[in-house]
């Protein structure tokens, strides 16, 4: 028993110790606040109407800078929406393509159609944008340390910039966002959207759902992912206790 | 017939092929009634557990390269097909990525056990060189393996490490244009680490099976440290370590499946998830959490050569352990003292590991320079002069017969008595 106690405690010192990595490259960030997410946790799902009401959001105010470039129109199915319901908000958009005789055309999109581009490339948003890349949304709350609260704290986060501070032309004070400047206009503001389930539109509510439906955006298979850990993670505790057992009788004899 | 292999097995089918190719002999020879040495614990399992992880990384990885494109405009999106549109691609990816922590942690605990019990030590010191080789090119196929996504932190990390080469004096700089195929790190680059990473694990195998190959030659070594006796002190190896490998197998399954599906991203850098950007570095540079001691060591030292020659010297080090060790004993169980700056040496690479997180500023430079001074007088000093000083504790007559809990110095010439056990 005393080994597995060691063992135990040793295993433990390891993974403490490797739980202070991801602290990394956060110290001059400004303290996050902390959001209940339902996606947090080992069972945590996506809030099916928040992740669709977030997806107005992204599709009425964040979609005229922000691409979406690995997903698609059918990945949409997974916050809840009909296949019905995906086709039609996918052939609300044209989308460029090649035409059978060749030459350039404009379609209706489909399910499969990655979510389109508000942007020719990377070039025509710069030069829309006042030289700044509005970066693409995909992986978002994967890509920030942070994640969700990060997101959650920088559409929230705009404020008059402190006196003393010279702020760069066009730029915004975010105390959130590295370097306390950013070039992204306040993108929420008070009834921006107009929410069919009557959920009132304030900023830290439209900020909340939208960060929900990027989340799910960044990792759709989030919830196929943790029924299935279950599951597996289980088996192996079951096989624990029966590998034990059998070790137990196999080693009876054995004076050691 | 001269040459045919008298085989003892009674399965006419394996029989005939036992006679020409005696496989199932030796696997019944290596696996079957291989004298194990009875005393092992749990800590012995983990030969066991990284040898499974290496078989799970290669039939991960082989999937994986069935999805990749290793072109530098391709491979990140090619990354992002694999966890959206390929059947459970996610799960074989974070399977492979998480792996390849679960691959460092059991390998470093094997390592750590080694070196506590002294399984380094004649007669197993090519035993211990090959381990050391196996480590150095893990640690390779590491590096390979985290450029492929060509995130960010891919992206300059290579930079980083292959500009380690540009310390060399004259020859350094064409080096790394050598190593790049480049004067960056370009697609030259990528493709070439993509066939190297798919390489690596090969050789690794090859590797592996000499390891165990000259463990088999030397027997185990086991908790006391002390050689086996006799028939008496020993197990056949199935089913006694068969079945106490899968108890540990299970527990250690049972924590990779937490990381794979509750935590995937645990040790993953948030700057991966964006794509390789040559015009813009991130603010931090910082390895996967199993390079960060070695990381810190490099940072310790106010010198790009002297910090380069430090890391490598880290590693290089271990080769020689073998001969650095003076003492006449084995097992830290019988050295009261040595057991002690063991302790310290495992506290020391923690914090190295800690340090090499952190921005080298304030008390992380003073950490990083004690740790790394700690680890070289460790191996250089303290094991050599240790080993001549420490009064090490009676050793048992053999593992069958220890001497009573406790220990103590016995009178001279008086037996142990045999522990029983209720």
């Amino acid at each position: 028993m005393m080994r597995w106690v060691t063992f135990a405690a040793a295993a433990a010192a390891l993974i403490g110790s490797l739980a202070t990595a991801p602290a990394r490259a956060q110290g001059e960030h400004v303290a996050l606040p902390k959001l209940a997410w339902s996606f947090a946790g080992p069972f945590g799902t996506f809030d099916r109407a928040a992740a669709q009401r977030g997806f107005q959001v992204y599709n009425e105010v964040c979609s005229a800078c922000h691409q979406l470039r690995h997903a698609y129109y059918r990945d949409l199915t997974g916050i809840g929406l009909s296949a019905e319901q995906v086709a039609a908000i996918a052939a609300s958009k044209s989308i460029s393509d090649i035409g059978d005789d060749g030459a350039p055309i404009e379609r209706p999109g489909l399910a499969s159609d990655h979510f389109k581009s508000p942007y020719a490339n990377d070039l025509a948003a710069r030069a829309a944008q006042n030289g700044a890349l509005p970066p693409d949304l995909s992986l978002m709350v994967k890509a920030r340390d942070g994640g969700a609260d990060y997101l959650y704290a920088l559409l929230t986060g705009y404020s008059e910039a402190p006196a003393k501070m010279k702020m760069g032309d066009g730029m915004n004070y975010n105390k959130y966002f590295e370097g306390s400047q950013i070039a992204m206009v306040p993108p929420l503001s008070e009834g921006r959207v107009t929410y069919a389930d009557g959920t009132p539109s304030s900023v830290n509510q439209m900020a909340k759902d939208v960060v929900t439906f990027l989340a799910f955006i960044s990792e759709p298979e989030t919830e196929q992912r943790k029924a299935l850990g279950v599951r597996i993670v289980l088996f192996f505790v079951l096989m624990t206790g029966i590998t034990y057992a059998v070790k137990r009788k196999v080693w009876a004899d054995v004076d050691h | 017939m001269a040459g045919l292999h008298k085989s003892e097995f009674t399965n006419p089918v394996i029989n005939w092929v036992d006679s020409r190719l005696p496989v199932f002999t030796m696997m019944q020879k290596e696996y079957g009634v291989f004298p194990t040495p009875k005393n092992f614990n749990y800590f012995w399992n983990f030969g066991a557990l990284a040898m499974v992880t290496l078989m799970i990384m290669i039939a991960t990885g082989i999937f994986l390269a069935m999805n990749y494109t290793a072109h530098t405009s391709m491979a990140f999106d090619s990354v992002q097909r694999i966890m959206r549109d390929v059947n459970y691609g996610w799960l074989i990816r974070y399977v492979h990525s998480n792996g390849a922590s679960m691959f460092f942690l059991v390998t470093y605990i094997h390592i750590f056990r080694g070196l506590y019990y002294g399984s380094y030590k004649a007669p197993r010191e090519l035993l211990w060189i090959l381990g050391v080789v196996i480590l150095l090119i893990m640690m390779a196929t590491a590096f390979f393996g985290y450029v492929l996504p060509w995130g960010q932190m891919s992206y300059w990390g290579a930079t980083v490490i292959t500009n380690l080469f540009s310390a060399i004096p004259v020859v350094g700089e064409p080096i790394v244009t050598w190593l790049w195929g480049g004067f960056s790190v370009a697609n030259p680059t990528l493709n070439r680490f993509f066939a190297l990473h798919y390489l690596l694990p090969f050789v690794l195998i090859g590797i592996v099976f000499l390891h165990i190959a000259a463990l088999h030659v030397t027997g185990s070594n086991n908790p006391l440290g002390i050689d086996v006796k006799g028939p008496q002190d020993t197990l056949p190896f199935h089913p006694y370590y068969t079945i106490k490998d899968s108890v540990g197998l299970c527990v250690f399954l049972a924590i990779f499946a937490a990381f794979v599906f509750f935590a995937p991203n645990f040790f993953g850098a948030a700057d991966n998830e964006i794509p390789a950007n040559p015009m813009v570095t991130p603010a931090e540079i910082v390895p996967e959490w199993y390079l960060l001691p070695f990381y810190a060591i490099l940072r310790s030292v106010p010198s790009k050569l002297g910090g380069v020659l430090m890391m490598f010297g880290s590693i290089g080090l271990l080769f020689i352990v073998p001969w650095l060790d003076t003492s006449p004993v084995r097992s830290c169980k019988f050295r009261p003292v040595y057991r002690w700056f063991l302790a310290l040496l495992v506290i020391a690479c923690i914090v190295l590991g800690m340090v090499g997180a952190h921005r080298p500023e304030g008390i992380w430079v003073i950490l990083g320079r004690v740790g790394t001074a700690y680890y070289f007088l460790h191996f250089l000093v303290i094991l050599p002069v240790l080993g001549k000083l420490e009064r090490p504790l009676p050793l048992p007559e053999s593992i069958s017969k220890p001497v009573l809990r406790g220990g103590g110095p016995l009178p001279a010439g008086a037996a142990a008595k045999p522990m029983e056990k209720a």
